[in-house]
């Protein structure tokens, strides 16, 4: 029945001079998400409101779920486009839409007509009146409620008249793109994938690594990372993910320094393989799962002790989030089936029985002049041995 | 080159095997069920697996139910026998090691009112048949002991316990899960007491998907799938016959120079055992006398390493062995097998599978036994405290 969306979107609308840069931006996210869409599409821009076209047969159920994992949508209102054939063509239109699209007919509505055409013959009151009439007519058991109808039903005449009463919503946010570019840390644990998610919804552009340690942490488990990253994909774009080899790097570690400043010396390095990579590769910040107090290595002291080896920006979009808030951002994206795969990741295979929670900055620099001998040569060859995995939906 | 030892969780199949089975995807596709030509030269592929594998077991060709494999062999067996005898008694008898394909089963009865007694295991993982004496009453309806437990390679008594269990109570079916053993032993039911046998394709250099289920032909089981009768309405469901077809096959040369194929195996775990003598912090699970421990498994715990990390180390150098049992590796699961044997806190997350097939040389147990002596000492240093 429907052969276009209108496409709402919030955010956009006030950003003033760059408006049309936003725009762009939104519909080249909708026409890449609807590319695997069966049907042909066409996504256009008019009058301040961006349209979705079928432009052939499609499948409505996957187009609509394509569309709700468009960030910078609010609403997806599917829409009825009719000819301009007359008013009593309109009004016998209107009601078999109705009919259609409501078989319990015991609901309120109001119309709400508005003409961007100004030629049309009618005022907007008065198709509002004169269609609420006929609908009446053709559905006793309707009522009209102006102030809180049940159905909003929308008449635009434009070149053609659009129809539509149903509002689906969207994501929210801003079309990625539109912010920068971010490098994520992607572990396969439940939160990363959904510090990724949070970030690339106010439309930055998602690299990713992944620090890789055979033979203590197996090739499904970076399966399951390349899963994952799959999975944010579906919302933030293709991705390309960094695999680091870090297996050596975290055995020196092992040996040279005390096993409760394991984790922090170890993340430290892994914020600044990151960071090489993020400037390598255009990101402006740092992206991390991290949560205050989850772990040890994610106290006040411990986020500051890694922070302060890196001068971009990390943000932390979970930072304040309780384990179960993030379980159910993951539920929602569908990230948290695959997270809680039991495939071992490189923050757990030496954790100590009890790590640092308060780690002092002097002594963490101490034990990683332990380091110096071999510690530079050790990550330049991690970063020149790095894969990169280009990770699309 | 990739050495692999993990013929227990599944094997290559052979190329006979493999030619056998396209000729029945490509050329013979036709339903055993049709009435035409087509279907009858399908057909034809199942009575000859059908007569490949009686001749294996010295059994009757209308005492094989094909299935989906050795899991549904058993589940049929389990269920089957349990539904079909349940007003002759509610009691069944098995063994705390059995493979989950049995265990699972068991459970659900138990949970439909039957009452399952599980015998103990020694260290070596053998069941004390003086137990299963005392376990069995008047209303035993079901014994199932396995012929070769999958983890650690434990061969069970089973002929005595078929014996012990027709002597007290004859009526009282015995299964054997012999998934492990089918295809390396020479196994009679008939002779040794065995009502119902399971035995799946891929452990056997045979295909996927594909298993059979010997049912002594007096033997009462009600189906478990139901719908249009097939196979004398044991086992309903078009036949898989390019996977019967190959199953027959494989069946029939695992038994070509049985005992020839046995030295080999034999030669291999004796080599590897002795290979072992010289790795550190290594020790082997189960039974080491020819006995008792089937001469295609090796359970072996390593002290201070993690099974897991072995396992991807000596994958690095291509050798793929299995940690616990591969059935359920994918979650970090405790072995029943291995707590029942009594191995302790440490060794339970430290312990791999090794096992052989007759496509293993003694030189790939050789470069097996040289990784381990290289990787085991390392990988200790290394480890969570």
């Amino acid at each position: 029945m429907f052969q276009a969306f209108l496409i709402k979107y919030g955010e956009i609308g006030i950003k003033g001079k760059n408006r049309h840069l936003f725009e762009d931006a939104l519909m080249q996210q909708i026409k890449y998400a609807l590319k695997p869409v069966e049907g042909e599409f066409k996504v256009s821009k008019e009058q301040g409101r961006v349209y979705v076209e079928a432009l052939s047969e499609f499948d409505y159920e996957e187009a609509v779920a394509s569309l709700e994992r468009v960030f910078g949508i609010v609403g997806i209102c599917p829409a009825v486009l009719l000819e301009d054939q007359g008013f009593d063509k309109l009004c016998q239109d209107v009601v078999s839409y109705l009919d259609a699209c409501y078989p319990d007919k015991h609901k309120t509505f109001k119309v709400h007509a508005r003409r961007a055409r100004k030629d049309y013959p009618m005022e907007s009151m008065e198709i509002n009146a004169k269609l609420g009439e006929k609908i009446l007519q053709a559905f006793p058991e309707m009522k009209v409620d102006v102030h809180e109808p049940e159905i909003l039903l929308n008449i635009e005449i434009r070149q053609k008249i659009n129809l539509y009463s149903q509002v689906i919503p969207g994501p929210g946010g801003m079309p990625v793109g539109t912010s920068g570019k971010g490098m994520l840390l992607l572990s396969g644990g439940i939160d990363s994938p959904v510090a990724g998610y949070m970030i690339a919804k106010r439309g930055v552009k998602i690299d990713a690594v992944y620090f890789h340690a055979p033979p203590y942490t197996s090739e499904r488990a970076k399966q399951k990372v390349v899963d994952l990253a799959k999975l944010v994909a579906r919302y933030s774009g293709p991705i390309y993910l960094k695999v680091v080899n870090f297996t050596d790097i975290q055995l020196y570690i092992y040996e040279k320094c005390p096993h409760e400043e394991l984790t922090i010396i170890m993340r430290r390095y892994m914020m600044k393989i990151a960071e090489h990579f993020a400037r390598e590769t255009g990101s402006m910040g740092l992206i991390t799962g991290e949560s205050i107090g989850q772990v040890a290595s994610q106290t006040m002291q411990s986020l500051a002790a890694t922070n302060e080896v890196c001068t971009m920006p990390v943000y932390r979009p979970l930072i304040g989030f309780d384990k179960q808030e993030i379980i159910d951002v993951a539920e929602r994206i569908g990230t948290y089936e695959t997270s809680i795969l039991p495939y071992e990741d490189c923050c757990t295979i030496f954790v100590a029985k009890h790590p640092v929670t308060k780690p002092n900055l002097k002594m963490i620099r101490r034990s990683e002049q332990k380091l110096a001998e071999k510690i530079d040569e050790m990550v330049q060859a991690a970063i020149e041995t790095a894969e990169t995995i280009i990770v699309r939906e | 080159m990739e050495i692999y030892f993990d013929n227990s969780a599944t094997t290559k199949c052979s190329q006979g095997v493999m030619e056998l089975m396209q000729k029945a995807f490509l050329e013979d596709y036709g339903n055993p069920s049709s009435l035409h030509q087509k279907g009858m030269e399908a057909e034809n592929y199942i009575r000859q697996a059908r007569a490949r594998i009686a001749k294996t077991l010295k059994v009757q060709e209308k005492e094989l139910i094909f299935t989906s494999g050795g899991t549904e062999a058993d589940n049929l067996a389990v269920i089957g026998a349990a539904m079909a005898n349940r007003r002759f008694g509610k009691h069944l008898i098995t063994t705390k090691i059995e493979h989950p394909a049995v265990a699972a089963p068991m459970h659900f009865l138990e949970e439909q009112g039957f009452e399952v007694t599980w015998l103990d295991v020694d260290r070596q993982g053998r069941i004390c048949l003086k137990q299963l004496e005392e376990a069995l009453r008047p209303d035993t309806i079901l014994v199932s002991i396995m012929y070769v437990n999958n983890e650690i390679g434990t061969l069970e008594p089973v002929e005595e316990a078929a014996r012990i269990v027709k002597e007290k109570n004859p009526r009282a079916l015995f299964h054997t899960d012999a998934i492990q053993a089918y295809g390396k032993y020479q196994i009679y039911p008939g002779r040794m007491g065995i009502d119902l046998l399971s035995a799946s394709g891929h452990k056997i250099h045979g295909p996927k998907g594909v298993g059979f289920l010997y049912k002594r032909e007096k033997v009462k089981l009600s189906p478990i799938l139901f719908g249009g009768g097939h196979q004398w309405g044991m086992r309903s469901g078009t036949e898989n016959v390019p996977g019967i077809a190959g199953l027959g096959q494989a069946a029939m040369e695992a038994y070509e120079d049985l005992l020839g194929k046995q030295e080999h195996l034999l030669k291999l775990r004796e080599h590897f055992l002795q290979g072992l003598e010289g790795v550190e912090w290594a020790h082997v699970n189960g039974s080491l006398s020819q006995e008792e421990g089937a001469y295609h498994i090796v359970s072996v715990s390593f002290d201070k390493v993690r099974s897991e990390v072995l396992l991807h180390a000596l994958e690095e150098r291509g050798i793929y062995v299995s940690a616990g049992s591969a059935c359920s590796s994918n979650k970090p699961a405790v072995s029943e097998t291995l707590k029942n044997i009594g191995l302790d806190q440490a060794h339970l997350g430290s312990t791999l599978r090794f096992s052989f097939s007759i496509y293993n040389t003694q030189e790939e147990v050789d470069r097996c036994i040289k990784a381990l002596k290289e990787l085991v000492p390392v990988l200790a240093r290394y480890t969570r405290h």
